[in-house]
């Protein structure tokens, strides 16, 4: 026989308690420090783009990858030098879901995880955080491009 | 037989032993808290010129036990036993460090409420006849336990308002039978008698919340040692928690309230009064190292010098699991009671 907990009326009560005295989050404020930080590292990004176009001319597909990779580079860069956390202390998820988000979320557990070794420490934790972004984002990928043939017939 | 107890759970030593010192370590921003003063040595890294945090910690382990035993004047050869953890897995801190200390260990996990569990283990040893003097540590680390239970330090992300902030700490009481003229840096305190806590679970599994975790396990000591003894909280100077920190204070006093019990104005929370309002711990401090540090560090010698003559310590403890809360279990939470009075 499965052993289940069933909650008791004194435990949902305490629960009911706890959410409604519970501090909440500033949820205002803290959208409108996203929606500026996550401007601002956008901004930043359409300018390392105007520069690798306009300057440097690449084409097309090419400034889309030199964006990317000078942001990552700037996301691990200031990760490394521990500024990136104080900067998502701040701009919570302004600063977490650019590309720069992505590359603090890979060096942070690298960095904290060398301690334990190059393979089953570095390696194995690397992805800790954003494996499971990789996981959903490439299946969900190819299940819209299994939908997008489907419907336009084009293989 | 059971000559000691007092009620279903409250025990009353017949000779009660004696705290003849205590021994403290912090880390940095504890240092610049508001007790920094008060405690025997602070760090200026939290790595303390090792490799790991945790070879820092056990180091400070080591450190708490030593420094205790030197303001005690004792070496480790004269403790009889050594009881201890930590919140690490396979308490590894209190572990490592017994290894160097060569004093017999029996090594205990209770969460944050170690301190405590160990306080009245040490106590019931001593006047069982089983030990002469026995050394109770605890430890915790803010890094060690951010990568064990949470995120990489450099990992960006927001505090949650209900969110606690380890203490990086370690603490260390000495306790002494009465047959032993020890003389030590505390001369007047002694445990009286403590309450074993049940472990209560009203189905938090907000791991960001651990003061409400917590809160049930304290109320639920506090009231069925009350009842045990017949005593009211007027008859204990303080009655001090652990690491409930403010929001788990709140909703301890709210339980108590519904009990008829008013606690308020003797309640303290050594999570409420470790870090100031601009250090960021949000709710308060947390771990082991919270309690044991302001307990040996700040209140133990104020009462020493006079200005309590009973109080009732309990050290609260969230028994959380990372692995059980991934599978939506919910924070069983514990809470231990040391009577300590002044003799």
């Amino acid at each position: 026989m499965k052993n289940e907990r069933i909650p008791s009326a004194k435990e949902k009560d305490y629960q009911r308690r706890v959410n409604e005295r519970m501090p909440k989050s500033k949820t205002l404020s803290q959208c409108i420090r996203a929606f500026v930080s996550g401007g601002i590292i956008c901004c930043i990004g359409q300018l390392i783009h105007d520069f690798a176009k306009l300057t440097l001319n690449y084409s097309e597909s090419n400034v889309a990858a030199f964006t990317a990779i000078v942001l990552v580079f700037i996301g691990a860069t200031l990760t490394g030098v521990g500024i990136y956390d104080k900067i998502g202390a701040w701009a919570g998820a302004g600063s977490v879901v650019p590309i720069t988000g992505f590359a603090n979320s890979i060096v942070s557990p690298a960095m904290e995880f060398k301690r334990e070794g190059y393979v089953l420490g570095l390696g194995a934790k690397l992805f800790s955080i954003a494996g499971p972004v990789l996981v959903y984002g490439i299946s969900a990928s190819v299940i819209v491009g299994i939908i997008t043939c489907l419907i336009t017939g084009r293989f | 037989m059971r000559t000691k107890c007092k009620g279903k759970s409250t025990v009353f030593f017949a000779d009660p032993p004696r705290i003849i010192s205590g021994g403290t370590i912090v880390g940095d921003v504890e240092a610049q808290g508001p007790l920094g003063g008060y405690f025997d040595i602070a760090l200026e890294d939290d790595t303390w010129g090792e490799d790991t945090w945790e070879k820092a910690e056990r180091k400070m382990f080591e450190h708490a036990v030593r420094t205790a035993l030197e303001k005690g004047g004792l070496t480790p050869m004269q403790v009889d036993i050594l009881l201890g953890g930590d919140l690490l897995n396979q308490i590894i801190s209190a572990n490592f460090a017994a290894r160097e200390l060569e004093i017999p260990f029996l090594g205990l996990y209770g969460a944050c409420s170690t301190m405590a569990e160990g306080m009245l283990i040490g106590s019931m040893l001593i006047d069982g006849g089983f030990a002469d003097r026995v050394a109770c540590a605890a430890s915790s680390h803010f890094s060690t336990a951010e990568r064990q239970y949470r995120l990489p330090l450099e990992m960006g992300s927001q505090a949650v308002p209900t969110s606690q902030r380890t203490v990086t700490g370690a603490g260390c009481a000495l306790l002494s039978g009465s047959g032993c003229a020890d003389k030590g840096s505390l001369s007047n305190v002694c445990i009286a008698g403590g309450v074993i806590g049940r472990v209560v679970d009203l189905g938090i599994t907000d791991a960001a919340n651990m003061g409400a975790a917590m809160a049930p396990a304290a109320a639920d000591t506090l009231k069925r040692h009350l009842f045990d003894t017949g005593r009211t909280v007027e008859d204990y100077d303080l009655i001090i928690t652990g690491d409930l920190g403010s929001f788990g204070s709140e909703l301890f006093l709210m339980l108590l309230n519904d009990a008829g019990i008013d606690a308020g104005t003797r309640h303290l929370d050594c999570g409420n009064i470790i870090f100031s309002a601009e250090q960021n711990a949000v709710c308060g401090g947390s771990g082991c190292g919270c309690s044991a540090v302001t307990m040996n560090g700040y209140i133990l010698p104020r009462m020493d010098a006079g200005e309590y003559e009973r109080i009732l310590f309990m050290a609260t403890g969230a028994l959380m699991s990372p692995t059980a809360g991934l599978q939506g279990e919910s924070i069983p939470g514990i809470a231990h009671g040391v009577v300590i009075e002044r003799r």
